[in-house]
């Protein structure tokens, strides 16, 4: 089970009010390499691991992700709750507004809606693993992606700070595949 | 929020996220005994400072104990913290 702790993963700063920026950050709110595709995805792969150690790293890399999406939507909350009407106005983020006024909703950059699509599980862990890796180095691209085209110095910390834990994740996912294929081989020999 | 419970409340999210850090690298390297003890001590240290925060504070989750009306609910919420205010 999950319980909350009211605190985020990280001190999230944001010194704009910049509703094209918000409209940006979105991808990682609800785009195909955004957090919460990777929380769904590496915590509906658990079932079928075959190591303990498979089934802990997607347990705590899944439940890490879920606070990644919280600091994402807190980005976009604060880049937009104190931007007037006529600030939002002519931006990319009144398309979002004329749905979801302020509030974050899953979708991407452009306004598609996340969907399941962007994901598997496919009850084999070399597979799922292979996938989740690229899967880290997908949203670390986005991250600099996003560095890039933010002009907001708090928001970029707290991107950088992101940036750097899909680093750690994809050299733990490595380290898991590598557990997993070993356990596979010696299995053969039985 | 005051600059006392800020600081407490910023350095339990530091602790906590040293003990995030340590369980993953643990998952994959779970007899690594340094880092056991690493954790461990994170840990302990999370453990004490989450009791002070919960005391003076309120609950930082529903199972805390809290006092008379319920203080769980009690605002600012995460992502309504202004966490640069703090001097630390
Ligand atoms: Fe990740």
């Amino acid at each position: 089970m999950w319980i909350y702790e009211k605190k985020l993963e990280y001190p999230v700063r944001v010194d704009t009010c910049d509703p094209a920026l918000a409209a940006l950050i979105l991808e990682q709110f609800g785009g195909p390499d955004g957090e919460l595709s990777a929380g769904i995805r590496y915590l509906s792969q658990r079932w079928t691991m075959p190591t303990d150690q498979a089934k802990g790293i997607l347990t705590d890399i899944g439940t890490e992700e879920l606070a990644h999406w919280e600091i994402i939507g807190t980005l976009v909350w604060r880049l937009v709750k104190d931007a007037p009407i006529d600030k939002i106005k002519g931006t990319p983020f009144a398309a979002h507004f004329a749905n979801h006024g302020r509030s974050p909703f899953p979708h991407d950059a452009a306004g598609v809606p996340w969907t399941a699509a962007f994901i598997n599980s496919k009850d084999d862990p070399v597979t799922d693993l292979t996938e989740d890796m690229a899967a880290e180095q997908k949203a670390r691209t986005t991250y600099e992606h996003l560095i890039k085209l933010s002009d907001d110095p708090g928001v970029i910390d707290t991107l950088r700070f992101l940036r750097e834990r899909e680093v750690v994740h994809f050299q733990r996912f490595g380290e898991t595949l590598r557990i997993v294929e070993d356990f596979q081989n010696t299995k053969k020999f039985y | 929020m005051h600059n006392e419970q800020l600081a407490i409340l910023k350095e339990l999210m530091e602790v906590g996220f040293c003990t995030i850090e340590m369980a993953l690298f643990l998952d994959t390297h779970p007899s690594d005994e340094r880092g056991v003890g690493l954790h461990n001590s994170y840990a302990a240290r999370y453990k004490e400072l989450s009791e002070t925060y919960n005391m003076k504070y309120g609950p930082l989750t529903s199972n805390d104990l809290s006092k008379c009306p319920w203080e769980f609910i009690n605002g600012p919420w995460p992502w309504e913290i202004e966490y640069i205010n703090c001097c630390i």
